[in-house]
């Protein structure tokens, strides 16, 4: 039973960690919080379903549908509505994602309607199976297998590519990319690519664990990947995994062995996040530097 | 002494921007910090204002050790600064630019300036006639109710003196004030710092670049390459040092 | 010339407050219910979004924390004014904390009590939030608002749950939500003119800055986000005896998302601009509800949808921020205009 909880929670910290990346990354070039970046994780669930239940696709198409289209549609907002107001005050930018946010969440309201869609889950991830004395169903085992599996791609390409050099430098100083004879906008085009293709595989494990779609099924997600990120430490890959994976495991194993505190579930990211506040503002993985700012 | 460094150094991670420096600054004094970019001139004044804490050392004042303090308590204590690039307060006038100065100094709670009491009237009118008096002093009082952004360079350049003035210093921070400044501009910006000592008690310490500026105004000057003292003594003297010269290789301003 | 445009702000603030107790007055008795209605949420409103206007434009703090703080007013006065019958009637999902019973106040005690208990929820938050470096005030309000529903769910002895509360008394009328919408204006106006004021445009503009000047940032954004939370309070117990019930659900994200559009169609920063942004957005919302339903498209009937209001919201604040960041006033005050037309057009 403990196990299976664990399993569980590795299962949903995954999924926040996928998020919490898109979050950390787009903070770590931009210092903007992207409050889209949850509703891009609904938009990937969506295209999921859209694909298999509307063009009849095969689960691994629509998979691929869901990342291209959330890659694309991050991109784009990017270019759309944050690029312009590079150099507006900080406040207008983070207005403008609210905008962005809350755009995304209504018009698939009024499109697919509010009412939660059942996601059409393949056969094949709803076998239960025997893993390692447990019996669980694949699509539930998976989810951290496939994560860490793209959490290697991810640093591989952060560590050991020109482009993920150039996104660390981002992060740390926009100047110096540019002298570099790197187009910074460009590369951050890329961390909101990367990132909302990370939020549509989560979004596509929530649709197959939970298993449903609906508009607003990336406000709350969103908001505690956020939490994640800055737990874990804000700007860090690492951060915002462990970040994730705390907040996953607490909530599911806090309500294994409290039922009572059931309702309390979502409130957990956010005392994580106030407790991180109050006695390392820089998350666990947090690196302490006063940045030259005079 | 007004002002002693006492053997500070800085790390910012791997980097040393300051090791191991000392030096002290007499009352009255004009102290020049110089050195070539990146130096670790603007490095120290953040030490001394606060925004920095030393990784090691001590930074003393009128007697008092003060690293650690926050920053808008060492301005309570005597020192204010402006900065290398020009940060007055967008979207306020020129005397309201001043007044923020002043009003740490103005008598009257929260609670008094809702119910507007009479000694949020009076405090007011008196920070606003105190604010007055020193862009008078400047020359600008014609132009109080401009919005400071508004104003030319070098008109800007004096508000923010006049908005550091404000805080009441005994002793003042100057980044490179005269940048971007054209001869006469900045001959007449000496002869106000000159004059702002006198009549308003003060020990500055400036930081610059313009070596013909820093001659006409400097009692002393301190030298600093790598974040190491090079040569601590009279601004004429520290022109013919070879050492100074070596560092410098041809980074003077010699207008 | 100094006394004489004093003279002129004088009589600005003399005649602003003579037009809206006469507009008060009149609206009572001339206007019909559905009308009453409107001004009272207007009202409402205009306390909201000028002190949401103090935290955000003024200090320059990015915040969401309107819903939770006008939550928390609304349920201290739902639970202060309605009457223990009520209570013990509509406690459906389990019975209520025997204090919950005895809680009563008049209007003004709960109105006031309710301010009071969201301002000092607020100084809570501002300690670890204030006190670091970075934009974590959006998110930690935001988060904010959703413990405070989640709690209004989950302790259903005291606030019954998702049921709400119900049978609060009527006490809001126009001379209540107008008179006390003047009285945060005043208010507002007169701490943004004084060195509490210039100490949070000081932060919005240069924090660094600020500090170099002897300012205590912290401070400053404690008292505005303090401030503003108290007068949503206060927005909150209005609200609760206008709509005589309140449930968890009314208190959602959209609720501070026009007050958001609120203040900066209206130009951030700006109380007159708070006040113009709620008549616009508030009227334009009435008018904009046939946008939920059936329409006729060039002669094409389409059918209803719901939310295609907010689709356009959201839409109109993000257009606004890419191509008219300054809203109606900008960070100008009526004031201002009339100084920079006698200075000849600036």
């Amino acid at each position: 039973m403990f196990m299976q909880q664990m399993v569980n929670g590795f299962s949903l910290g995954s999924m926040y960690a996928l998020i919490a990346i898109g979050y950390t990354m787009v903070y770590g070039v931009l210092r903007l919080i992207n409050f889209a970046h949850g509703d891009i994780m609904m938009v990937g669930g969506f295209l999921g379903y859209f694909g298999i239940a509307v063009l009849g696709l095969p689960f691994g198409a629509a998979v691929i549908l869901a990342i291209v289209g959330s890659a694309l549609l991050g991109m784009a907002s990017d270019r759309i509505a944050y690029r312009p107001l590079r150099s507006a005050p900080k406040i207008s930018l983070l207005i403008t994602a609210i905008g962005v946010s809350f755009f995304l969440e209504n018009a698939f309201n009024v499109f697919f309607g509010g009412v939660p869609r059942a996601f059409p889950v393949p056969a094949y991830l709803e076998e239960v199976v025997d893993f390692m004395g447990l019996t669980m169903p694949v699509s539930a085992i998976i989810v951290p297998i496939i994560t860490a599996f793209l959490l290697a791609i991810i640093l591989w390409v952060l560590f050991k590519t020109k482009y993920g050099m150039a996104i660390r430098a981002l992060a740390f100083d926009v100047g110096t990319v540019n002298l570099m004879g790197i187009d910074a906008n460009r590369i951050i085009t890329l961390v909101f690519g990367i990132g909302s293709a990370l939020a549509a595989v989560g979004g596509i494990f929530w649709a197959v664990n939970y298993p449903s779609v609906e508009p607003m099924m990336g406000v709350l997600v969103g908001l505690k990947a956020f939490a994640a990120a800055v737990v874990g430490g804000i700007g860090s890959v690492g951060g915002a995994v462990l970040g994730g994976l705390i907040i996953g495991f607490t909530e599911v194993v806090v309500i294994a062995f409290f039922p009572e505190l059931g309702g309390y579930k979502d409130a957990f990211a956010f005392i994580f996040l106030i407790l991180i506040l109050l006695f390392k503002p820089t998350g666990i993985l947090g690196i302490d530097f006063e940045k030259s700012r005079f | 002494m007004i002002l002693k460094i006492d053997n500070v150094t800085k790390n910012f991670g791997g980097v040393t921007a300051i090791k191991e420096t000392s030096f002290s600054v007499a009352p009255k004094e004009i102290f020049g910090l110089i050195g070539p970019n990146g130096a670790g001139k603007t490095t120290m004044f953040n030490i001394i204002t606060g925004n920095y804490v030393p990784t090691s050392g001590e930074v003393i004042f009128r007697n008092e050790a003060i690293s650690g303090l926050k920053p808008h308590h060492i301005v309570r204590k005597g020192i204010a600064r402006t900065f290398q690039n020009i940060r007055l307060f967008s979207s306020m006038s020129v005397l309201d630019n001043i007044l923020i100065g002043f009003d740490f100094q103005a008598r009257y709670g929260f609670l008094e300036s809702i119910v507007r009491f009479p000694r949020f009237i009076t405090e007011e009118r008196r920070i606003k006639a105190r604010a007055m008096e020193i862009l008078d002093y400047f020359g600008m009082s014609a132009l109080a109710h401009e919005k400071a952004v508004d104003l030319s360079y070098g008109q800007q350049r004096k508000v923010e003196i006049a908005r550091a003035l404000a805080t009441n210093p005994d002793l003042l921070l100057l980044d490179e004030p005269a940048a971007g400044m054209n001869p006469s501009e900045t001959e007449e910006l000496g002869e106000i710092i000159k004059k702002a000592r006198v009549d308003f008690d003060l020990t500055v310490l400036l930081i610059e670049h313009d070596m013909k500026f820093v001659n006409q105004l400097c009692d002393k000057v301190l030298v600093l390459d790598y974040g190491k003292t090079i040569f601590e003594g009279k601004p004429a003297d520290a022109i013919q040092d070879p050492e100074v010269i070596a560092a410098y290789l041809g980074d003077f301003h010699n207008d | 010339m100094n006394t004489l445009m004093l003279k002129k702000e004088q009589w600005l603030k003399i005649s602003f407050v003579a037009i809206t107790v006469w507009f008060i007055w009149f609206s009572n008795s001339h206007f019909d219910e559905y009308t009453i209605r409107i001004l009272n949420n207007i009202a409402i409103f205009i306390i909201l979004a000028v002190s949401y206007n103090l935290i955000n434009g003024v200090t320059g703090q990015f915040s969401l924390e309107p819903n939770g703080f006008v939550a928390i007013g609304a349920y201290v006065a739902a639970l202060l004014l309605t009457s223990p019958e009520a209570k013990q009637y509509q406690y459906a999902i389990v019975d209520p904390y025997p204090f919950v019973l005895t809680l009563h106040a008049n209007f003004v005690v709960a109105l006031l009590l309710g301010g009071a208990f969201a301002a000092t929820l607020a100084a809570c938050l501002s300690f670890p939030v204030f006190r670091v470096r970075g934009d974590y005030l959006a998110i930690v309000t935001l988060g904010f608002g959703f413990i405070i529903k989640i709690l209004a769910i989950n302790v259903p002895e005291v606030t019954n749950g998702s049921l709400g509360i119900n049978d609060i008394p009527e006490f809001s009328n126009l001379y209540w939500t107008g008179g006390i919408a003047m009285i945060a204006v005043i208010v507002v106006l007169n701490i943004i003119n004084s060195k509490f004021g210039r100490a949070m445009k000081a932060v919005r503009d240069d924090e660094d800055a600020a500090t170099a000047m002897g300012v205590n940032t912290f401070k400053a954004k404690t008292l505005a986000f303090c401030t503003s939370a108290f007068f949503e309070g206060v927005g909150g117990g209005l609200l609760a005896a206008l709509l005589t019930s309140i449930s968890p659900d009314l208190f959602d994200f959209f609720f501070t998302f026009q007050l958001l559009i609120i203040i900066v169609l209206g130009g951030l920063g700006s109380t007159t601009g708070a006040i113009i942004g709620t008549v616009l957005v508030m009227g334009g919302s009435e008018w904009m509800r046939f946008l939920d339903e059936p329409m006729n498209l060039l002669g094409y009937e389409t059918t209803a949808m719901p939310g295609m209001r907010m689709v356009v919201f959201s839409l109109g604040l993000i257009l606004i921020m890419l191509f008219a960041r300054e809203g109606v006033m900008g960070k100008r005050e009526l004031t201002d205009l009339l100084k920079w037309r006698r200075k000849g057009g600036k």
